[in-house]
């Protein structure tokens, strides 16, 4: 296969920690990791802890049985040691793959997170009451339940949107016809189906991953084709919040890891509630929780495929919810990611969500504060980065879009400068020739940065009146997108897919013509 | 390209706003191929008369470049690209379209007025003029009042074109045209006035025939001063 790579933004990262104080933090959380250590309610992970060398004892913990397991520093560096600094997370057109790797601060923007709420926006004309004659256009917002049908919508309009590198779910599937049991097939199928770039989504059951890989090795060709093009991966939130190890999860970890495909070892500490809400404190814990995972992981299978995954939030004091766009949760992601570098693991970080409940003004300031910041910081993978709103209860696809021209702007202040010997002197020579005559205007000499791509566009939405018309705009334009056709999986993928993988939905059934 | 006559490699070139051999075009692979003033000076050298050099080389190419910057397929850099090889062409050809009795569309005096150092929009004004075929006299900027008016008289032109960006420099607009009617020579030219802070109003009140919001704009006002 060629090496094709989606392009992402390989920045000069913004380093917040100094050397000594990312030191400090990584004594810290193996201090944490010895003493208290971590609750873990899977037998089967403590006794795995247990053979390598940490120290595990019984104990009950609000009812349930539970092991305390301290584990020494020399275990954890050993096992994270053996975890893959460069990964290929794969995708149904090849050229959409992505080359994650620790040491090349390559940023890529995805979208997230299993959100409830897909909230649709409608352009309605309003009339003055004092005055008939004075209209305006404003959006009406309306909610819908996420559905599969939603969420296939969604992979389609993520699949058009070209600043978006990798597509997590961003609406969870309900509905009568939604089972546990056919959960994960369906959100997997919806997604897949219907977008070309990488797919990666929590597993709702176990059980289900036999199946969810099978489809997934039809669709790249058979089970060595999807090992070195993982067209999907998964993520696992493997600890609860302060220093749980969750049964239920870590068999998706044993499972996953087996299988042999990608996996994020995610962990979402609240600063204030379930972790300290100092900076120092948060990291020194979501990075023990972190590296407790990924040592997990290479404790089932050295060399297995793993991402850092860093959520680290804030909580509001007023009614202990989460805060997403604020400084802190800034300050806590850029840390992780310097933690992730120092361990030599890609990063999946996180940016973009707004506590703001509908499109406008604080979701733009919200998203825009994190994007650029964690962008900065020369994270791997950010996720979240797209239509996410009242933190991760909404998404909207005009929203989305929205960013997408946001991440766009993001990733072209970010390029590499282009200053070379040869480019400064034909620019020297630019200078001297408009000098010389006289209009004494650059204008004609921009063409030849328009055409090699480096002049940015205006804002997308911009009016061209004193009216703001961001919304109106993309609402046009977002129906414009959505009327494209669908890059389906050819007819045959398809059949064979709905004989060989049990429970999917028969309205998912759609083939490329 | 290298087997199309001459006055079509003209033409072609004009849209792609080569105006000499090293400028690359919206197409790949140009440069280092002559581009327009080399070809119209070829063209003279190989006895094609200079009307038909415009004709056909410059002026209906000109149209196409209008279209396209009209539907949004050039920008600016575009349209003045194809421009400047149509002034630059006009400059080699003027004097053999003298000798052959062809005249341009009437000479056109721009200037920033006095005080003012803004010329950016005027500079634009004049690339696109000079690319219409008029015979432009850029006085350039900071032009102090009788040398406006002097340059005026002794060229006969037709146009005066003025420029500000100052609210405090603009009421140097209706000093120029006060000083044009003194010296007796406001009824011999059309005066076109343009700057962000300037309208319609603004020229009505100082005595201008026009106000343009642009160049475009002020090529638009040509056309319907011309009839």
């Amino acid at each position: 296969m060629a090496e094709a790579f989606r392009e992402g933004i390989v920045i000069k990262p913004y380093e917040r920690l100094s050397k000594d104080e990312v030191k400090l933090l990584d004594k810290a959380s193996m201090e944490i990791l010895a003493d208290p250590g971590i609750w873990c309610f899977s037998e089967r992970a403590a006794r795995l802890y247990e053979a390598h060398g940490a120290s595990v004892t019984e104990e009950v913990d609000s009812g349930a049985q539970c092991w305390r397991i301290r584990i020494p520093a020399g275990l954890v560096r050993e096992a994270v040691g053996k975890a893959p600094s460069s990964i290929v997370l794969g995708a149904r057109n090849p050229r959409n793959r992505l080359l994650l790797d620790a040491h090349v601060p390559r940023v890529y923007f995805g979208s997230g997170s299993e959100t409830n709420i897909w909230l649709e926006t409608e352009i309605e004309d309003f009339q003055s009451l004092s005055n008939p004659e004075y209209r305006i256009k404003a959006p009406r917002f309306t909610e819908k339940r996420g559905s599969a049908d939603l969420l296939a919508r969604a992979a389609h309009l993520c699949d058009q949107l070209e600043h978006l590198d990798f597509f997590i779910r961003p609406v969870n599937i309900q509905g009568p016809e939604i089972t546990a049991d056919n959960h994960d097939v369906n959100k997997f199928f919806a997604s897949l189906n219907n977008i070309t770039k990488h797919v990666q989504a929590g597993l709702t059951l176990r059980e289900s991953l036999g199946d969810v890989v099978h489809m997934a090795e039809i669709v790249a060709g058979g089970t060595d084709a999807l090992r070195q093009n993982p067209v999907i991966s998964f993520i696992a939130c493997l600890f609860k919040s302060p220093l749980q190890l969750v049964e239920d999860t870590a068999e998706k970890v044993f499972a996953i890891v087996e299988a042999g495909l990608p996996l994020v070892i995610s962990s979402s500490p609240q600063g204030g509630s379930t972790a300290p809400i100092q900076e120092a404190g948060m990291v020194a814990q979501i990075n023990a929780e972190v590296l407790a995972g990924i040592a997990l992981t290479q404790l089932i299978r050295e060399g297995a495929p793993v991402l850092y995954g860093s959520v680290p939030v804030r909580s509001r004091m007023d009614d202990l919810h989460d805060l997403y766009g604020c400084p802190e949760f800034n300050q806590y992601n850029i840390d992780c990611v310097q933690m992730a570098r120092f361990y030599g693991i890609p990063c999946y970080s996180t940016a973009g969500v707004g506590d703001a409940k509908v499109p406008g003004m604080q979701a733009t300031f919200e998203k825009l504060l994190t994007h650029l910041y964690v962008a900065l910081s020369g994270a791997q993978y950010i996720h979240y980065a797209f239509g996410l709103l009242d933190r991760t209860n909404v998404f909207s696809p005009l929203q989305a879009l929205l960013d997408n021209e946001q991440i766009g702007k993001i990733k072209h202040s970010l390029r590499a400068p282009k200053v070379d010997p040869d480019q400064v002197a034909d620019l020297v020579k630019t200078v001297r020739k408009v000098m010389a005559s006289s209009h004494r205007l650059f204008a004609r000499y921009a063409r030849k940065a328009i055409q090699a791509g480096d002049v940015s566009t205006p804002y997308l939405f911009e009016s061209k009146d004193h009216h703001d018309r961001v919304l109106e705009n993309a609402v046009s334009r977002l129906a414009e997108i959505e009327a494209r056709p669908n890059a389906h999986l050819d007819k045959g993928t398809v059949e064979r897919i709905y004989s060989e993988v049990p429970g999917l939905l028969s309205g998912l059934r759609k083939a490329a013509a | 390209m290298s087997e199309l006559p001459i006055l079509e490699k003209i033409a072609f070139n004009v849209i792609q706003g080569r105006v000499e051999a090293e400028d690359e075009g919206i197409e790949q692979g140009l440069q280092g191929r002559p581009g327009v003033l080399e070809l119209v000076q070829a063209a003279l050298d190989q006895g094609i008369e200079a009307k038909k050099i415009v004709l056909d080389g410059l002026s209906n190419p000109m149209e196409i470049v209008g279209a396209k910057y009209e539907s949004g397929e050039y920008l600016i850099p575009d349209m003045l690209a194809s421009a400047e090889c149509v002034g630059g062409a006009m400059d080699i050809l003027g004097p053999h379209l003298i000798d052959s009795g062809v005249q341009s569309k009437g000479t056109f005096v721009l200037a920033t007025v006095y005080g003012d150092l803004h010329d950016i929009g005027k500079n634009i004004v004049a690339i696109m003029l000079k690319g219409a075929g008029y015979s432009v006299v850029d006085l350039s900027n900071n032009v102090p009042t009788p040398k406006i008016i002097e340059t005026v008289r002794n060229t006969g032109a037709s146009y005066l074109g003025l420029s500000a960006l100052l609210t405090t420099t603009m009421r140097e607009m209706g000093e120029v045209i006060d000083g044009l009617k003194k010296e007796g020579l406001r009824d011999q030219v059309k005066i076109l006035i343009g700057g962000a802070p300037t309208s319609s109003e603004f020229a009505s009140e100082i005595g201008a025939d026009a106000h343009c919001r642009d160049a475009f704009s002020a090529l638009d006002t040509l056309k319907r001063m011309a009839g």
